[in-house]
């Protein structure tokens, strides 16, 4: 008892931003009109872009294989929506640099509405949320298209009644063998409870599920432990100490069965018992686990302190069970896997619904926002058209981040698309935002109280500043996981992270020139 | 009192002579064999240190020369004059040296260059902007305009323009390429002194793209590559030099819109 009391959240340092979750936290998920285009990236993932497989003028379907993997730790790309692929290019891309992306024009008349939410339920959602929203936009071309993409999406009437509709059209494609076949390229279903596991974990690879946490690494290679390490505890994290997201809570609410079916199967892949962390803010998400999971032994929830980065993968660990994962090494090294909430929903839907990873589940909000919303989009929406359902933004919006504020990277062009990974959309006013000019530094040691991983961040970033990049490394700069709590402490308006991330980039380098040249 | 000072003599000259000895003897036993050209070639070299040979410094370059690793030119800052000397103590034929220049080749500076919707905010310094989404401009070929290659140039030789693009003095440039390594973006290259014309973009992206972000791009319209009879090729959307067989005569410079091909100075 007492260990678990000092055990509790207690890694050293870290921050308390202000939250504001409130503007988000009981909208419940509404499902975006399909957009006329969509940009899916080669790249959602960590580690090397999958490999392209379509070209222009393929037809492809809701869940149609468009990219595969390229060596181990890489994911399969599936289109989100039915269309034609109309290009292949080069554009923004939330990482920063432009990435190729395929870009599919969706054919309107068969798109599928919703497959998670009843077409009725999400019909009038769609329609109830976007009369006021129009009524406040400003542009009046934005609030045709609205409309126009509203229409589109309604009157259909869900998938069943547009079937007449569609049949002459249908008839014309030869690919097409049947009207009445679903408009999909789905994996078959598996009964999780009969499945092998080899089975459920080839259904995961093959889905391209990625962990939805924020880092995008592939799913399989997190499951499959190198030869020699056995995992011991599976968590899952539900702790989303980003302020401002409610992805995570919403998805504890709106998909609770679904999130215990997705932990099951992960711990029949695994054999291992569940942890579920999650931050003491979210009391309705705690109450409703524990009464679902009644008094099972084998998932347990912790409650967890609200402190940022409560959920940052060593942090969490650290918490729960009381392991720290030593530099350079990952969770599975001290036999922990570690899964976001929407990984294991995921999870669930490929295995039971056969549905690859193509829809991201988001929280669109902060202060510039109009109408903040939690949405279903398919991946590869671009952006601009999400802010668009959401009224738009205000006069004061300042800088539209993708992400939470802490890690998110900011954005410069609206019409990057959504990836899988993609937690959240947040328009920042310069209330809540403002640039500062940094100063030097004044060396209160803020930076090097909240550091979590015990780090000199005002040291790390002055190392790398003057180019002395073997003393960062010696100062221990690749432990750093960005967290941004010393960025934000500061009160010299210093950019930290962004320092120490240039220094890890520029000793990446000299580590591929070194080897190059041995 | 005159013993003291005697004493204090005795002591310290005993010592002095004692040491002396010890040193004299260290330096015949202990003595390292140099090869004596290692000295001399370092006593010809221009001694900036600046690292242009690829080696440490002028020392170092002096032992891999004597060493038959560097070749006897392979000093960039020092010119033919060192080239010469060092071949000369090393006996050999004095290589030809060229002098290389860096060569700018982007002109989108503020006021050609389309920014993008957002600002960027944070250390001046271009691999820092490279890591952030590249900084204010929406081409991503470009010159960052931070001024790496000004930090990086040990002989003050280049200046950061008002434009923000990066602006050479060839009377202190020494051609020691420390400039082009600096470059994120690669934006910086070495090219034998008498180059004249050049391709001033690195822009890969298409057309439509090009245009759009920058008022001084290679569109690809391959008008040079086609009238320049093999003096211009075309790759990825980009004219590029194949100096071998480039007859600026045949060049057609008036009939680039952006000026993206042209003589170097001609703006």
């Amino acid at each position: 008892m007492l260990k678990k009391l000092i055990l509790r959240g207690a890694f050293k340092g870290g921050v308390h931003p202000r939250e504001g979750k409130e503007l988000t936290k009981d909208l419940q998920f509404e499902v975006l009109p399909t957009p006329k285009t969509v940009y899916i990236p080669l790249s959602q993932h960590a580690g090397r872009e999958a490999k392209l497989l379509v070209a222009k003028g393929s037809i492809v379907k809701k869940g149609t294989l468009l990219a595969e993997p390229e060596g181990f730790i890489s994911a399969p790309i599936h289109s989100s929506v039915n269309g034609t692929v109309s290009k292949i290019v080069k554009t923004a891309h939330l990482s920063g640099a432009p990435k190729t992306v395929i870009e599919i024009s969706v054919t309107q008349p068969k798109e599928p509405v919703a497959e998670a939410a009843g077409p009725q339920k999400v019909s009038a959602t769609v329609a109830a949320t976007v009369t006021p929203g129009v009524s406040t936009a400003t542009e009046a071309a934005s609030v045709q298209k609205v409309n126009a993409t509203v229409a589109a999406t309604v009157t259909p009437g869900g998938n069943t009644t547009a079937e007449p509709a569609d049949a002459t059209e249908v008839a014309e494609e030869p690919q097409e063998k049947k009207v009445a076949e679903p408009e999909n390229e789905f994996f078959p279903p598996l009964n999780p409870k009969t499945a092998t596991k080899e089975e459920l974990l080839e259904r995961i690879k093959e889905a391209g599920i990625v962990g939805m946490g924020g880092a995008a690494f592939p799913m399989f290679v997190k499951l499959s432990p190198p030869p020699g390490k056995k995992i011991e505890k599976l968590i899952i994290n539900a702790a989303e100490c980003e302020p401002y997201l409610t992805r995570d809570y919403r998805l504890i609410l709106e998909y609770t069965d679904q999130l215990i079916g997705g932990i099951e199967i992960l711990m029949k892949i695994t054999g291992v018992e569940c942890v579920i962390g999650i931050e003491d803010n979210k009391p309705e998400a705690i109450v409703l686990l524990k009464n679902k999971l009644g008094s099972r032994s084998d998932i347990r929830v912790e409650v967890l302190p609200v402190k940022y980065p409560q959920g940052a993968e060593k942090m969490l660990i650290y918490a729960i069970t009381g392991k720290k994962v030593p530099p350079g090494k990952l969770p599975v090294d001290v036999g922990v896997v570690m899964q976001n909430v929407g990984t294991a929903i995921s999870v669930w839907k490929a295995v039971t619904e056969g549905t690859p990873q193509t829809d991201a589940w988001i929280t669109v909000t902060g202060e510039g926002i109009k109408t903040p919303k939690n949405l279903i989009v398919p991946v590869g929406t671009p952006i601009s058209e999400i802010l668009e359902f959401c009224g738009g933004l205000t006069p004061e919006a300042i800088k539209v981040i993708a992400g939470g504020p802490m890690m998110g990277t900011n954005l410069y062009d609206y019409n990057a698309p959504v990836m899988k990974a993609t937690s959240g959309l947040l328009v920042l006013t310069s209330d809540t935002s403002a640039p500062v000019e940094a100063i030097a530094c004044l060396r209160c040691g803020k930076c090097v109280e909240v550091c979590p991983v015990n780090l000199l961040p005002t040291r790390l970033s002055r190392f790398s500043k003057l180019q002395r990049f073997e003393d960062a490394e010696e100062a221990g700069i690749f432990s750093c996981m960005e967290c941004g709590c010393c960025a934000y402490e500061c009160p010299a308006g210093i950019p930290l992270v962004q320092w120490i991330r240039l220094g890890k980039k520029e000793l990446l380098k000299i580590k591929a020139q070194e080897r190059k040249s041995a | 009192m005159d013993t003291q000072f005697i004493i204090a003599l005795a002591t310290m000259g005993g010592l002095g002579f004692i040491f002396a000895g010890a040193l004299a003897i260290a330096d015949k036993k202990l003595r390292v064999e140099e090869n004596h050209l290692i000295g001399e070639i370092n006593e010809v070299l221009p001694g900036a240190n600046c690292g242009g040979c690829g080696y440490a410094g002028c020392y170092d370059f002096a032992v891999n020369v004597v060493e038959g690793k560097a070749k006897s030119n392979g000093c960039p800052v020092g010119g033919s004059e060192t080239a010469a000397a060092v071949a000369y103590i090393m006996g050999e034929e004095a290589g030809e040296v060229v002098r290389m220049l860096p060569r700018m080749l982007c002109r989108g500076g503020h006021t050609e260059a389309v920014n993008k919707l957002a600002t960027y905010y944070g250390p001046l310094s271009c691999s820092a902007m490279d890591l952030l989404s590249g900084g204010d401009k929406l081409c991503f070929y470009g010159c960052l305009g931070g001024g790496d290659c000004v930090v990086a140039c040990p002989f003050g030789a280049l200046v950061m323009g008002e434009n923000g693009l990066p602006v050479l003095i060839e009377s202190l440039c020494t051609g020691c390429g420390n400039c082009e390594k600096a470059c994120p973006r690669h934006v910086i290259e070495m090219h034998p002194a008498d180059r004249k014309v050049f391709v001033f973009c690195k822009s890969l992206d298409d057309p439509k793209t090009s245009k759009a972000v920058c008022s001084v791009s290679c569109m690809g319209c391959s008008i040079c590559a086609r009238k320049s009879e093999g003096g211009v090729v075309m790759e990825n959307n980009l004219a590029v030099i194949n100096y071998d067989q480039l007859d600026p005569e045949k060049v057609p410079f008036d009939k680039c819109s952006t000026r993206a091909i042209g003589m170097i100075n001609d703006n």
